[in-house]
């Protein structure tokens, strides 16, 4: 299937699912549904750099909150601004570090790589916390307005809706990506990077195009998250979930296609709500973590390529 | 006539061991040169120099008139010079002929003649695998291959670049008799078709057989440089390989 | 106590490279064999071969040690060394993080060298004065040939019966390879060690050998019947050089 189509599919599913959460007309199904859409969007933007490229970022949470924190303080400064300008703004933003950060960093190979992202993670939460401006340790409040813009109902459908939104650009980006030369640039990358650039590939150049677009997707799902959850505190915006979960479901899913986080995002993050409906939601990061290890163990390929190997 | 590659004064040091010394190397355009040398002489170092996976301190490298100092390996590439390297790096989750894939899309590619597309970068990846021998493991992986296969598919991936400079690092270590003279062959109607090789081996038989030229390095410099049969008997040449 | 060693028909190599065809070749008791060649022609991993370390897929290894004769294809590194073969590797393999003495007990860890291991320190302390001097110098520290010695003197601490040395001369300076192939002569005299030493410097290594191989390719190209029957350097150079 060529790319054009493919978004129309995907415009056409998220539609539906849209669709039915308005049918059902239960504002429960819209908050759990913006919840495993944001990990299709982060896990997907993960998978860009970690899953394609074959470097591995535990830095989501600092992408992840410089979206919702510019946020933050584009409603502050100017309240008028509409949603997707600010989820714009924010994915530039996430971006833009995302590069810098590659550019001092991507000269390290793989695993200094991974802890110079862990060490942006504590550094960004850092700066943000003492940051008065966005209210520092103690948080920031966030109108959410009464009605949804466009479509009328609750602000949350529209939440909702601008998330299924992100969700197909992501994911039509990562398919575009899968099956272009910068997609077989990505996977040399990964699996020899000498090798790589004796063949011509520009690997410096390639892996901070994977860090800006991996920093840009993270920073735009971050975007929406104050008025989600009208109340922003370094402590829930730098939650150990999102990092946890932005890795653990790609894994589980499937590293190697597009369509492995959005498996994983489905699975884990609905069992992940369900067990925090039913036990309680400190069960949530234990829930991704074994899956994560027990994947990583018996089925490196996720569940994806489980099925690959089972139709070979 | 300018040299196509031209080496000059190159020093390369690791901390304070010195790995090469004032190395002064001339390849002309289409020739055959074996380099030949003792364990530790600095051969994979003066190649990684020559590619830019390394940086040399002193000296610089010249590829067809332009100097190479400062240029990424990629951008070595582009402008025409590829290696094979010495333990096959294959990538590993893409078939035979998507390895040959990345040189076209990369190199080929970014240069501003010669470019491919679509389903003619296909048929290159098959006609090449065809070339070694390999045109029916095409949509193989590379962990199906035999050694001698693995080394095919290096030196294929190194020729999918389009190069006008080949430098072959041991590409025959552990192959047998009859597999040497298969890599041997392919070496020289690569030469035949207008590409400069360079060859570094330890199997004697190969270099002698396929070089014009004999270059020798030992302990980081260069101590002789000519014709082969003449190379091996230099008095300097003797003493490096069976001691003093 | 004569020990010997026979290698047979062996063909070796690291899973689909084929490296030793058909290699054999002997060590009599008392005796120093050369095992000459240039790099990437088998000599390491004949060397490895015998010390277990890569399993050959064919032919035998008998070791004759005390009048005992063992098969030693199939056993553990560890097992062979207990039978009483010691082995320098190349590139010495030394633990650089640890001083001379501590190098040297580890040397001693079969149980028959531990008993006697206060005595071999002694005896490597006054056949190696060099590393008595520098019995608490961290190992990693020291010069290339003081490491040789070290190396060399780590092995006999097992109190070996064979011992095999693995190109005892690279990276070493020409003075210094001189003063380890002296040294190694010196203890074939003093303690009537058989030794087998793989050695790309042929001029060096024929100062110390009885006989002795020349092995390219992974085959023997050449068997020495003796010191004199090696000492051809037209005929070494064509093996080496091809020409």
């Amino acid at each position: 299937m060529r790319g054009g189509p493919f978004i129309l599919v995907l415009i056409a599913v998220a539609a539906v699912i849209f669709g039915l959460a308005r049918w059902l007309d239960n504002s429960y199904a819209f908050f759990v549904g913006y919840v495993v859409v944001q990990y299709i969007v982060l896990g997907t933007a993960w998978n860009i750099l970690g899953g394609y490229t074959g470097y591995v970022n535990f830095g989501i949470t600092a992408f992840f909150a410089i979206g919702a924190y510019s946020s933050v303080v584009l409603h502050k400064l100017v309240p008028a601004m509409p949603l997707p300008a600010m989820i714009l703004v924010g994915g530039v933003m996430a971006g833009i570090v995302g590069i810098g950060t590659g550019y001092l960093t991507l000269r390290l190979r793989g695993v200094y790589f991974s802890i110079a992202t862990l060490a942006l993670a504590v550094v960004v939460q850092t700066l943000i916390t003492n940051w008065d401006f966005v209210g520092g340790a103690r948080g920031a409040y966030v109108l959410r307005p009464r009605t949804a813009p466009l479509i009328g109902g609750g602000y949350i459908d529209y939440l909702f809706l601008i998330m299924l939104g992100l969700c197909v650009i992501s994911l039509a980006t990562a398919r575009a990506i899968e099956r272009s030369s910068l997609g077989y640039g990505f996977a040399a990358i990964r699996d020899d990077e000498a090798a790589a650039e004796a063949s011509g590939v520009p690997t410096l150049k390639l892996k901070l195009i994977a860090t800006g677009l991996s920093g840009g997707f993270m920073g735009m799902a971050g975007a929406p998250l104050p008025f989600y959850v009208t109340y922003l505190d370094p402590s829930s915006g730098f939650s150990l979930n999102y990092a946890v979960n932005a890795i653990a479901m790609p894994l589980i899913g499937g590293t190697s296609t597009w369509l492995g986080p959005v498996v994983g995002a489905v699975l884990v993050g609905g069992l992940q709500e369900y067990l925090r409906v039913t036990i309680s939601s400190a069960v949530n990061v234990l829930v991704a973590g074994v899956l994560m290890v027990v994947f990583v163990i018996i089925a490196p390929q996720g569940i994806v390529g489980l099925f690959k190997r089972k139709r070979q | 006539m300018t040299a196509l590659l031209h080496v000059e004064g190159l020093g390369k040091r690791f901390g304070g061991f010195v790995a090469l010394d004032g190395i002064e190397l001339e390849v002309q355009d289409g020739e055959r040169l074996g380099l030949i040398g003792p364990n530790g002489s600095g051969k994979s170092t003066l190649v990684n120099c020559i590619c830019g996976t390394l940086r040399n301190e002193t000296g610089s490298v010249s590829f067809a008139g332009e100097k190479l100092d400062g240029l990424l390996a990629s951008q070595r590439t582009h402008r025409g010079l590829a290696r094979s390297f010495q333990l096959p790096r294959p990538f590993a989750s893409l078939s035979l002929a998507e390895n040959l894939r990345i040189p076209i899309l990369y190199a080929v590619n970014a240069r501003s003649t010669g470019r491919l597309a679509g389903a003619a970068i296909d048929a290159r990846c098959r006609d090449l695998l065809g070339e070694v021998g390999l045109a029916g493991k095409a949509d193989r992986l590379p962990r199906d291959l035999t050694q001698i296969e693995m080394r095919k598919l290096e030196l294929a991936r190194a020729m999918a670049a389009q190069p006008k400079l080949l430098i072959a690092d041991e590409a025959m270590a552990g192959l047998s008799h009859a597999e040497v003279d298969e890599i041997i062959a392919l070496l020289i109607r690569l030469n035949g078709q207008g590409v400069t090789v360079i060859m570094i081996e330890h199997i004697m038989r190969a270099v002698m057989e396929f070089s014009q030229r004999l270059a020798v390095l030992v302990a980081g410099k260069k101590i002789a440089d000519g014709a082969p049969k003449e190379v091996v008997r230099n008095d300097e040449v003797v003493r490096a390989y069976l001691g003093e | 106590m004569a020990s010997s060693l026979t290698v047979a028909n062996i063909d070796a190599g690291y899973g689909a490279v084929r490296v030793l065809e058909d290699v054999s070749l002997s060590v009599g008791a008392g005796e120093t064999v050369a095992l000459l060649g240039t790099n990437g022609n088998g000599k390491s991993t004949l060397m490895k071969s015998i010390m277990g370390i890569v399993r050959p897929s064919a032919g035998s290894i008998l070791a004759e040690i005390d009048g005992a004769r063992h098969e030693l294809i199939g056993r553990s590194t560890e097992e062979i060394v207990d039978l009483g073969i010691a082995f320098v590797p190349e590139g010495r393999r030394l633990f650089p993080k640890q001083t001379v003495t501590e190098n040297l007990l580890l040397g001693a860890f079969r149980p028959a060298a531990r008993s006697a291991i206060r005595r071999n320190l002694d005896f490597c302390f006054e056949t190696f004065p060099v590393l008595k001097e520098r019995a608490r110098q961290l190992a990693g520290s020291m010069s290339g040939g003081e490491q040789q010695m070290l190396a060399l003197a780590r092995a006999l601490m097992s109190a070996p019966r064979i011992l095999l040395v693995d190109e005892p001369s690279v990276g070493l300076a020409p003075l210094l390879v001189r003063r380890t192939i002296d040294k190694i002569k010196e203890l074939k005299d003093g303690y009537n060690l058989t030794v087998l030493m793989a050695e790309q410097n042929f001029t060096q290594a024929i100062r110390i050998a009885d006989r002795g191989y020349v092995i390219v390719h992974g085959k023997i190209a050449f068997a020495g019947e003796s010191a004199e029957a090696l000492n051809n350097n037209d005929l070494i150079r064509e093996f080496y050089l091809g020409a």
